[in-house]
């Protein structure tokens, strides 16, 4: 069975996933961050009673509403594919999401349900307090949908607080508390949730934008700027500091993606972070080629003082990883395979021995696989080189995602220096900027899930479980058939949300 | 005589009217229901029921099948699969 394994069919499905994921991430950061926006749009109408502010507060309403509804139940989709295509992975990790998630959504749901409906239809109907309190509940329940799923993602690049149980197969448990508030998942969700809050503000101003260019709504468009401005500051500072730290979490955890989205495959005392180069394509971590080719810059010490938080430390390479580091103590994956691939023979020992009704062999199996278990998933490699993850791709992505963070901060900046002295309607070059910019955001963020996700491979669980066992034993050509589907229906999702949208902007906020 | 404890049915009608005419009044939001729930028809009636079984939940009828088989294929995996040495 194991040798008619089509490994063309982890590629397509992880084609399928990384799709799904992509579209759904259009529609998310815009719903968490909006939200907050909106709330605090309508705590300054509740305060000021201007009917301008609840014009105002109405119009960016509808369009959360509209990218609610066409987003809203994307996300199940991954759960169609987890149990279709991931089936492997899925059984494992049962045990560790299968309960929170369904608690996660039906509280969600709930929250979302009573509180959507008061916010929408509320005007007039209810009192402003109860009204308000909704738009912010409203806030708090669509980022709090966010939190186990975060949580998840965070456990399988960090997997803590669990134990492998060899009878069942499953990754339990242990502590609750270990999984949900572990550093990593933390980073996860504040760099997730202020990184959203920074891509709606850059939607509002995108928009409000577009409307001083044309002279149309604009006290409104001025209004809406300020406040977006100022909270998608505070939210690009707090996530380039946040992100800052989830670098220096990756280097303690996942070493190999920091070396990979840096392109650094010598370990380095002093390491520098590099600001610009382009990835030698034939670079591979068992030649000598040049990683960069021709002009690079580098900024020396930085990157061991983001990895370590010291300068003049040692960051190590891919090659340090992939075959070790005597003089730093560095195990390498070639070690670690050793050690994967006695977890697995101990793990099949057991299964025989358990099968035979040989509890003694049973017994001696299971202390020598938990010698080695936290190897287990190198004992599925081929080779020492398979431990290392694409380079160039998370290169790329990590240094546009931090060049558009950095860029983010600048515009919110100059947007809210030109409001201040009120020229900001003069200031056509920053507008016609300002126009484009929720179209970067977009793809920052998608940038920064490529760090993540192709970073981190080939796991599926960090170290655990490799992305070629995680999947259900199916043939390609099953995958592909759903995959064009996809395609076809995000499409037409994605014109549809794009049409609506458009159309709502170019109408723009009720008249009094 | 009325019991006071009991809620008066006026806030249940209440909570119905404010969403029937929530609903009524919606604008671009009835074409937004509509595009829910042809997602919702196309995601649960189509795709899932046709395309996305559940692997482990079709293919066995217990959980202890389905340990069994994943613990297989866990096992039979590896390449180049060691003896296995034994423990202290």
């Amino acid at each position: 069975m194991i040798e008619n394994l089509d490994l063309g069919m982890v590629n397509w499905a992880r084609a399928q996933f990384t799709l799904t994921a992509m579209f759904h991430w259009v529609f998310v950061p815009l719903t968490l961050g909006i939200s907050w926006i909106i709330a605090f749009y309508h705590t300054i109408y509740v305060r000021t009673g201007s009917e301008e502010w609840k014009r105002l507060t109405k119009f960016w309403m509808k369009l959360f509403g509209i990218n609610f509804a066409i987003g809203v139940a994307t996300g199940i989709i991954m759960e169609f594919e987890f149990g279709t295509n991931w089936s492997n992975y899925s059984w494992m990790v049962g045990d560790i999401f299968g309960a929170p998630l369904a608690v996660e959504g039906i509280v969600a749901f709930f929250i979302e349900a009573t509180f959507f409906a008061v916010m929408f239809f509320g005007w007039n109907r209810v009192s402003k307090g109860f009204h308000l309190f909704s738009t912010w509940m409203v806030a708090v329940g669509s980022n709090l949908s966010a939190v186990w799923i975060l949580v998840a993602n965070a456990w399988m690049q960090y997997p803590v607080g669990q134990s492998f149980n060899p009878d069942t197969a499953r990754f339990e448990m242990q502590n609750f508390f270990e999984v949900a508030l572990s550093p990593y998942a933390v980073d996860k969700f504040t760099h997730t949730t202020s990184s959203s809050m920074m891509m709606a503000a850059l939607f509002i101003i995108s928009i409000s934008s577009w409307y001083l260019l044309r002279g149309r709504h604009v006290l409104m468009a001025k209004r809406s700027i300020v406040v977006a401005a100022t909270l998608g500051l505070l939210a690009s500072i707090f996530t380039a500091f946040n992100g800052d730290e989830s670098a220096y979490r990756i280097a303690q955890v996942q070493p190999m993606k920091l070396a990979a989205f840096e392109g650094l495959y010598e370990g380095q005392t002093n390491a520098g972070l590099t600001v610009f180069g382009v990835i030698n394509p034939d670079k591979k971590v068992y030649n000598d080629q040049p990683a960069f080719k021709g002009f690079n810059i580098h900024m020396p010490g930085v990157l061991s003082l983001m990895a370590t938080r010291s300068f003049g430390t040692f960051v190590p390479g891919m090659k340090d990883l992939t075959y070790g580091n005597a003089e730093h103590n560095i195990m390498g994956a070639a070690q670690k395979m050793e050690r994967g691939k006695q977890a697995v023979a101990n793990l099949d020992g057991y299964r025989k021995a358990k099968k035979a009704g040989d509890d003694a062999a049973a017994a001696t199996q299971l202390a020598a696989f938990n010698q080695n278990k936290e190897f287990l998933g190198y004992g599925y490699l081929n080779k020492p080189e398979e431990a290392v993850p694409p380079v160039a791709m998370p290169f790329y992505a990590f240094h546009i995602m931090v060049a558009l963070g950095t860029l983010f901060i600048l515009i919110f900046l100059c947007y809210l220096y030109f409001s201040l002295r009120n020229t900001l309607e003069r200031k056509t070059w920053l507008l016609g900027l300002g126009t484009i910019t929720y179209v970067l955001g977009m793809i920052a963020g998608q940038a920064g899930w490529i760090v993540a996700e192709v970073g981190r491979q080939p796991w599926a669980i960090q170290g655990l479980l490799p992305v070629t066992v995680a999947r259900t034993n199916l043939t390609a050509g099953t995958v592909q058939t759903t995959f064009f589907m996809f395609l076809v229906l995000f499409t037409v999702l994605l014109i549809a949300e794009i049409g609506i949208m458009v159309k709502q902007i170019n109408i723009g906020p009720e008249e009094n | 005589m009325i019991d006071q404890n009991i809620p008066h049915p006026w806030l249940v009608t209440r909570i119905y009217r404010f969403y029937r005419d929530g609903f009524r009044q919606m604008t671009v939001g009835r074409t937004l229901w509509k595009l829910i729930f042809l997602k919702l028809f196309i995601m649960f009636a189509v795709l899932k029921l046709f395309f996305f079984p559940n692997f482990l939940a079709t293919k066995f009828t217990t959980d202890v099948q389905r340990a069994d088989y994943v613990i297989e294929q866990l096992t039979q995996s590896a390449p180049g699969l060691v003896q296995p040495v034994k423990g202290e």
